[in-house]
């Protein structure tokens, strides 16, 4: 058996544990912006595996929602999706 | 109340660790280290020791499978030499900057090239600068007692560091003596549960090693500086508390042999140091006033309690078995350096480097390099410190 014993006089030590968003909102890098016609979607949840910074999330009642305050548009998404549900247009800032 | 039993150096740690229980041990084979895993296996395979040997392709495997479980909780050992050291370098310095408690022996051997593969300290000291404790046994026996105690002092809270144990192949891995094996029971007790800073088993989301801005790692160095720090007295009472249960105590950082009223001092290393005891005798017959001073932590470099018993002296002769190339023994270095930072006037000293890719040093060589800087110094022709590799050729 193993017991956690922190060290005395609480060493920093080089661990991390996640957090959202130290680097602000990310999406703000964007210059092309994804977007998913969930009609076409078939719930394969390929674009939540591959998406890099984990801004999709998959529902089978809503299809793909993509979380666009972190979404870089990097477009990996429309990359595998493998139903073409997944478009990337020019972002406007709105 | 212990049992003794004829073992190799290497055997002798093998037994020391099975005394320790670990629950994972992960190693490459490489002459000399080679027949201290073949026996921990053998023990596995027997079923006198639970513990899961992991086969691997590599020392550099070996010691990340090692570190990885050992992240993971559990108690781990390895053991390597010379080649297979330099090729797990770079996870030496992982387990000792992520603090975490892991033992390995080191079986020491001559860096190649030319292939060699008989014993000096050059793979050892070679990791000086990667944060493990280090220490260096005589005998089986101390190889034995001093891997015991590394479980002890590398899961004390106050250093949480790696630790190797070094030895030097074929004159004390595969040289048997009469070794004590302690109670089982006892030991037990005494080393208590693993213990480490954090562990990642997946019960919560952990990252280990990620980015680190300058500062804050600068910071987790400086707290291994300081944990080398707190194993200086961690090692002494160790070293107390292991004398009181087993009867065997060493003098903690460094072993003193006729040094209280001394003039002269030799300091070494490892194995040939029972050669340099037996030099010391001889001369004491013939009344020069030495003593002999032995290194068994090289890491945390005991200076200061090196200095404590030199100071009075008045000539140390040094004797390093490798050579930092284009400079000195690193011991040598080492202790000058220590040194300096308790007086701003050394004694007579001379680093005579030997020994060098298991070139044989015996009893009579230390009786001749001794006699003759003694003789110098008593005479007035000392003129300053010196170095000399000195090549023994018979």
């Amino acid at each position: 058996m193993v017991k956690v014993v922190k060290p005395p006089r609480n060493d920093k030590l080089p661990l991390t544990r996640p957090v959202i968003g130290v680097a602000g909102k990310t999406g703000l890098w964007r210059n092309m912006k994804p977007l998913v016609n969930n009609v076409k979607c078939t719930r394969c949840y390929q674009c939540e595996i591959y998406c890099p910074v984990n801004a999709i999330n998959v529902e089978p009642e809503t299809g793909a929602m993509i979380n666009y305050d972190y979404c870089k548009g990097c477009g990996l998404c429309m990359d595998v999706c493998p139903s073409g549900a997944i478009t990337m247009i020019p972002e406007t800032g709105e | 109340m212990g049992l003794r039993v004829a073992l190799t150096g290497n055997h002798a740690v093998a037994y020391a660790v099975k005394l320790a229980d670990p629950d994972v041990i992960a190693a490459y084979p490489i002459t000399p280290q080679t027949s201290i895993v073949e026996k921990l296996a053998e023990l596995i395979d027997k079923g006198e020791l639970r513990a899961r040997m992991i086969r691997v392709e590599s020392e550099h495997s070996a010691l990340a499978a090692c570190f990885g479980a050992a992240v993971a909780g559990a108690r781990t050992f390895t053991a390597t030499s010379s080649q297979g050291l330099l090729y797990m370098h770079e996870f030496v310095h992982w387990v000792s900057r992520a603090r975490i408690p892991v033992v390995m022996a080191i079986v020491s051997r001559t860096i190649n090239t030319p292939w060699n593969i008989w014993p000096d300290h050059s793979d050892f000291v070679d990791q000086r600068d990667a944060g493990w404790v280090m220490s260096y046994a005589m005998d089986s026996q101390e190889a034995f007692d001093l891997t015991l105690q590394a479980f002890k002092v590398s899961e004390d809270p106050s250093v949480y560091l790696p630790v190797m144990v070094g030895l030097e192949g074929f004159i004390i891995g595969h040289t048997a003596m009469p070794v004590e094996i302690p109670d089982e029971n006892i030991v037990k007790e005494w080393l208590g549960e693993r213990r480490q800073p954090y562990v990642i088993d997946g019960s919560e989301p952990l990252g280990l090693g990620g980015l680190t801005f300058p500062e804050d790692t600068e910071d987790m160095f400086y707290h291994i500086q300081e944990a080398m720090n707190n194993a200086k007295n961690v090692i002494k009472k160790v070293d107390e508390e292991y004398g009181k249960l087993f009867g065997r105590k060493y003098g903690g950082l460094v072993s003193c042999y006729n040094c209280i009223d001394a003039k002269y001092i030799a300091i070494s290393m490892g194995a040939w140091s029972g050669d340099l005891v037996e030099a010391v005798d001889k001369l004491r017959e013939e009344g020069y006033p030495v003593g002999a001073l032995r290194i068994r932590y090289y890491r945390p470099f005991p200076a200061e309690d090196i200095w404590e018993i030199v100071r009075n002296a008045k000539g140390i002769v040094v004797f390093d078995r490798a050579i930092s190339f284009g400079a000195w023994g690193q011991i040598y270095t080492d202790l000058v350096a220590g040194f300096s930072l308790y007086t701003n006037k050394l004694p007579q000293m001379a680093n005579i480097v030997a020994g060098i890719a298991g070139v044989n040093v015996i009893s009579e060589d230390f009786y001749g390099i001794l006699k003759s800087f003694i003789d110098k110094s008593e005479s007035g022709t000392l003129e300053r410190n010196y170095f000399a590799w000195i090549k023994v050729r018979r």
